[in-house]
C-alpha cells in the first residue's frame, strides 16, 4: 500500500520529482568528485610511502618526522641492523629532477628517489627489472606516466638537476617500470642510492665519504611489535626517531591541512544535501497537509503514510544518486589526464552510502511532520 | 430493527477549567440503516464536532456512540483507524481526492486500505463509478474533473466498502445549485437502495429536500427534528423560494420557521 501510494505520487508527478532528483544528481557529482580529488591528491602525496615495504620508518631526531628535514646516513643503518626484531632495511633519499627529450617533447618532472637494490624501498616491478646495483646508472619509472612520456624499458633518459646554480645532465637507462609511484606530487623514478647520491641537486663542495638519505625503511620480523620496535629503536640508536607509516604520511608536507579541506567541504556538501532534500520534502507535506488527514480520516494507518513518504524519498534520493554516479563516470571520462582525480572503490562507495542516507536523513523532519498531521483536519477542526 | 448508529447523552467540551467551551451538550440521537439524515445548525452550533465525534476523529467528553453495536469511545487511535476504514464511509467539503490517482484508483482505494481489491471489487468500483455517470472518467485524475464528477467520485469511494455509517461533510459547499441537486440526490438515492445509514451536514438547507430526517443543533444541543416529509420538503422549499440571485452569486435571505438566518447564520450556498 505504501510502495502504491509512493509510486503513483511520483509517478503522476514526474516532472517536479525529476527535477528535484537532478539537484540531488548534481549533489553527488560534487561529492564523487571532491572524493575523488581527496583521494588523487592524496595518492600524489603519499603513495610512494603508502606502498613502501616497511613497517616503520626512522628519522633523524628532532625534525617532527619531516620527511625532507631528516638527514640520516649509512652508520645510523648498521646500528639499526643490528637490533633484534629487524627483517630488513634500506636507506632512502628523496629529491626532484626533471625528465628532458631532445625531440621536443614536454619535459617531465619527478621526485628522485634513491634506494638501495633490493631492500625495503623498492617499487613494485610491471614491467623490465629492478635496479641491479647500488652504483648502476639506472631508473624504474612509473609505469603510467612512463607510457603518457612515451618511455620505454631499454630507453635512455636523461634527468636535468641543479648542481649548485648550473643545471646538469645524467643518463640514465631505463631498466624497469613499476606500480603507481607518486611522492610530492611528482612521479617517482627510482634510481640506485649511489646513483641517486650523484645527481641529486646539492651545492657544490657538500659531499661526504657516506650517503646521506632522509629516511630508513625498516622491515620488522613480526609487524604486530611496532611499538615495541619503535621503542627499541629510539633506545638504542642515536639521534633518531621512529614512526609508523600512518604516522609518517599525517606527517608529510601539506597532507593533513590538504585532506582536511577537502573532508571539511565533502562534509558541508553533504550537509547541504541534507537540507535540500529535507526543505524539499518539508514544503511538500506542508502542502500536503489537507490530503494527509483526509488519507488519515478514511482510515490509512500512520504507518502506511510514514513509509509511503520514506519510500517517495529514497526513490527520489536513489534516482539522483544513480544519475549523478553516471554523470561523475562520463565527466570523470572526459577528464585531461593530469588532474589527479582517483575513484577508489572504497571511496565511492562509502560517500554513495553516504549520499543515499542524506535523502531519509534530510526526509527525516518532513515524515515526522506527516505523522502529526490530525485526521481532523480532513474536516477543518 | 438494531439502529446503525446510536449516540447516547454525547458531550464535547474543550478549554480549560477557566474558559470551557460545550461544543456539544448531551445529545441523543439513533439513525437506522437506510436513513438519510441531514444535520444543519448554524456556525459554532457544534456539527462538525458531532460529526467528528460519530468518525471517531475526537473522543467526547462524555456519553457513548454506538455504531453496529460497537461502542467507539473507548477504542484506542489504532482500533479507530480500523473502525474507520471498516465501517465508515466519508466525504469531504475540501481535499476530498488523491490528486494523483485516478478516479477509479481513488474508488478502489479503501478496498485496497481493507485488502480486499479483488477482481470483484475492481468490478464493483467500476460498475458504482457507472452508476454515478462517470463510467467514462475512470481514468481521469481529479485535476481533469468538474467540482460534481469530484464529489461523485468521494461517493462511491464513501460507498464502495459497504460502510455501516456514511458520513458527508458540506459534500455541496463548492458546487453550483444544480450540481449540488444532483450529488445529493444520487447520494440519498445510494443511502437508501445499499441500506446505510447517512448524515449530511450542510448549511444548505435547499439539500434537505432528499433527506428523511432533519436534525437541528444550536449551542450544542438537538433543537428540532424533523421526520415527516412534507416538512422537510416545505424547509427546503422555503429556502429555496427565498433563494435570491445578486452579482451572480445566491444570496440567503431570511428563512422562515425556526431556520432564521440569524439563527444559523445561514452562509450563502449554492453557486461557487
Amino acid at each position: 500500500m505504501a510502495f502504491y501510494l509512493a509510486f503513483k505520487e511520483v509517478w503522476r508527478n514526474k516532472g517536479r520529482f525529476l527535477t528535484f532528483s537532478m539537484v540531488i544528481a548534481l549533489i553527488t557529482v560534487l561529492v564523487l568528485f571532491i572524493a575523488a580529488l581527496a583521494t588523487g591528491l592524496a595518492n600524489a602525496n603519499k603513495q610512494y610511502i603508502d606502498n613502501l615495504d616497511a613497517d616503520l620508518l626512522v628519522y633523524q631526531e628532532n625534525v617532527d618526522i619531516q620527511l625532507t628535514s631528516s638527514r640520516i646516513g649509512e652508520s645510523r643503518l648498521n646500528d639499526i641492523r643490528r637490533l633484534n626484531g629487524v627483517a630488513d632495511l634500506g636507506l632512502i633519499g628523496f629529491a626532484s629532477g626533471t625528465i628532458v627529450f631532445t625531440d621536443g617533447r614536454e619535459e617531465l618532472d619527478i621526485s628522485l628517489i634513491g634506494v638501495q637494490p633490493g631492500k625495503p624501498g623498492e617499487p613494485a616491478i610491471l614491467a623490465g627489472q629492478g635496479l641491479r646495483s647500488v652504483r648502476a646508472d639506472e631508473i624504474v619509472l612509473p609505469q603510467e606516466d612512463a607510457q603518457r612520456a612515451g618511455i620505454k624499458v631499454g630507453d635512455q633518459v636523461t634527468i636535468k638537476t641543479i648542481q649548485g646554480t648550473e643545471e646538469e645532465f645524467f643518463d640514465l637507462l631505463v631498466v624497469g617500470l613499476s606500480t603507481p609511484q607518486q611522492y610530492f606530487f611528482q612521479p617517482g623514478g627510482v634510481l640506485p642510492l649511489e646513483t641517486w647520491d650523484e645527481i641529486r641537486p646539492q651545492a657544490p663542495g657538500s659531499g661526504t665519504d657516506q650517503v646521506i638519505g632522509n629516511i630508513i625503511a625498516v622491515k620488522l620480523e613480526d609487524p604486530a611489535l611496532l611499538e615495541l620496535m619503535s621503542s627499541r629503536i629510539e633506545q638504542y640508536v642515536n639521534d633518531v626517531e621512529a614512526a609508523d607509516k600512518p604516522t609518517a604520511i599525517l606527517a608529510l608536507p601539506g597532507y593533513s591541512a590538504q585532506q582536511s579541506t577537502l573532508s571539511t567541504q565533502q562534509f558541508f556538501t553533504f550537509f547541504i544535501g541534507v537540507l535540500v532534500v529535507g526543505g524539499f520534502f518539508q514544503i511538500q507535506t506542508l502542502q500536503k497537509v489537507g490530503q494527509i488527514g483526509m488519507l488519515k480520516a478514511i482510515g490509512t494507518p500512520n504507518r502506511i503514510v510514514a513509509s509511503a513518504s520514506l519510500l517517495q524519498i529514497i526513490f527520489v534520493t536513489a534516482f539522483g544518486v544513480f544519475i549523478g554516479g553516471a554523470g561523475t563516470l562520463l565527466l570523470a571520462l572526459s577528464m585531461p589526464a593530469g588532474i589527479p582525480i582517483v575513484f577508489s572503490g572504497a571511496a565511492v562507495i562509502a560517500s554513495i552510502a553516504a549520499l543515499l542516507l542524506i535523502g531519509p536523513m534530510g526526509g527525516l523532519v518532513a515524515i515526522r511532520l506527516a505523522l502529526r498531521v490530525e485526521p481532523l483536519n480532513a474536516i477543518g477542526l | 430493527m438494531n439502529n446503525a448508529l446510536e449516540t447516547i447523552k454525547v458531550r464535547k467540551e474543550y478549554g480549560d477549567v477557566e474558559v470551557e467551551v460545550v461544543a456539544v451538550d448531551d445529545v441523543s440521537i439513533q439513525i437506522q440503516p437506510g436513513e438519510f439524515v441531514g444535520l444543519v445548525g448554524p456556525s459554532g452550533s457544534g456539527k462538525t464536532s458531532m460529526l467528528a465525534m460519530l468518525a471517531g476523529l475526537l473522543s467526547p467528553t462524555s456519553g457513548g456512540i454506538r455504531i453496529d453495536g460497537q461502542a467507539v469511545e473507548g477504542m484506542s487511535d489504532k482500533e479507530l483507524t480500523r473502525f474507520r476504514r471498516q465501517k465508515i464511509g466519508f466525504t469531504f467539503q475540501a481535499n476530498n481526492l488523491i490528486p494523483y490517482l485516478t478516479a477509479l484508483e481513488n474508488v478502489e482505494m479503501m478496498l485496497r486500505l481493507n485488502g480486499t481489491l479483488d477482481k470483484k471489487g475492481k468490478a464493483r468500483a467500476k460498475t458504482l463509478l457507472d452508476r454515478l455517470g462517470l463510467s467514462d472518467r475512470l481514468s481521469n485524475l481529479p485535476s481533469q474533473l468538474s467540482g460534481g464528477q469530484q464529489q461523485r467520485v468521494a461517493i462511491a469511494r464513501a460507498l464502495i466498502h459497504d460502510p455501516s455509517l456514511v458520513l458527508a461533510d458540506e459534500p455541496t459547499a463548492s458546487l453550483d445549485t444544480e450540481r449540488a441537486y444532483q450529488v445529493v440526490e444520487t447520494f440519498a438515492n445510494l443511502i437508501h437502495e445499499q441500506k446505510r445509514a447517512g448524515i449530511m451536514v450542510t448549511h444548505d438547507l435547499r439539500m434537505t429536500k432528499y433527506v428523511d430526517r432533519v436534525i437541528k443543533m444550536v449551542d450544542g444541543q438537538v433543537v428540532e427534528e424533523l421526520n415527516d416529509s412534507k416538512s422537510i420538503a416545505a424547509l427546503a422549499a422555503g429556502t429555496d423560494r427565498e433563494q435570491t440571485k445578486t452579482n451572480g452569486k445566491a444570496e440567503a435571505k431570511t428563512t422562515k420557521m425556526d431556520f432564521s438566518a440569524q439563527q444559523l447564520n445561514y452562509a450563502a450556498a449554492g453557486g461557487d
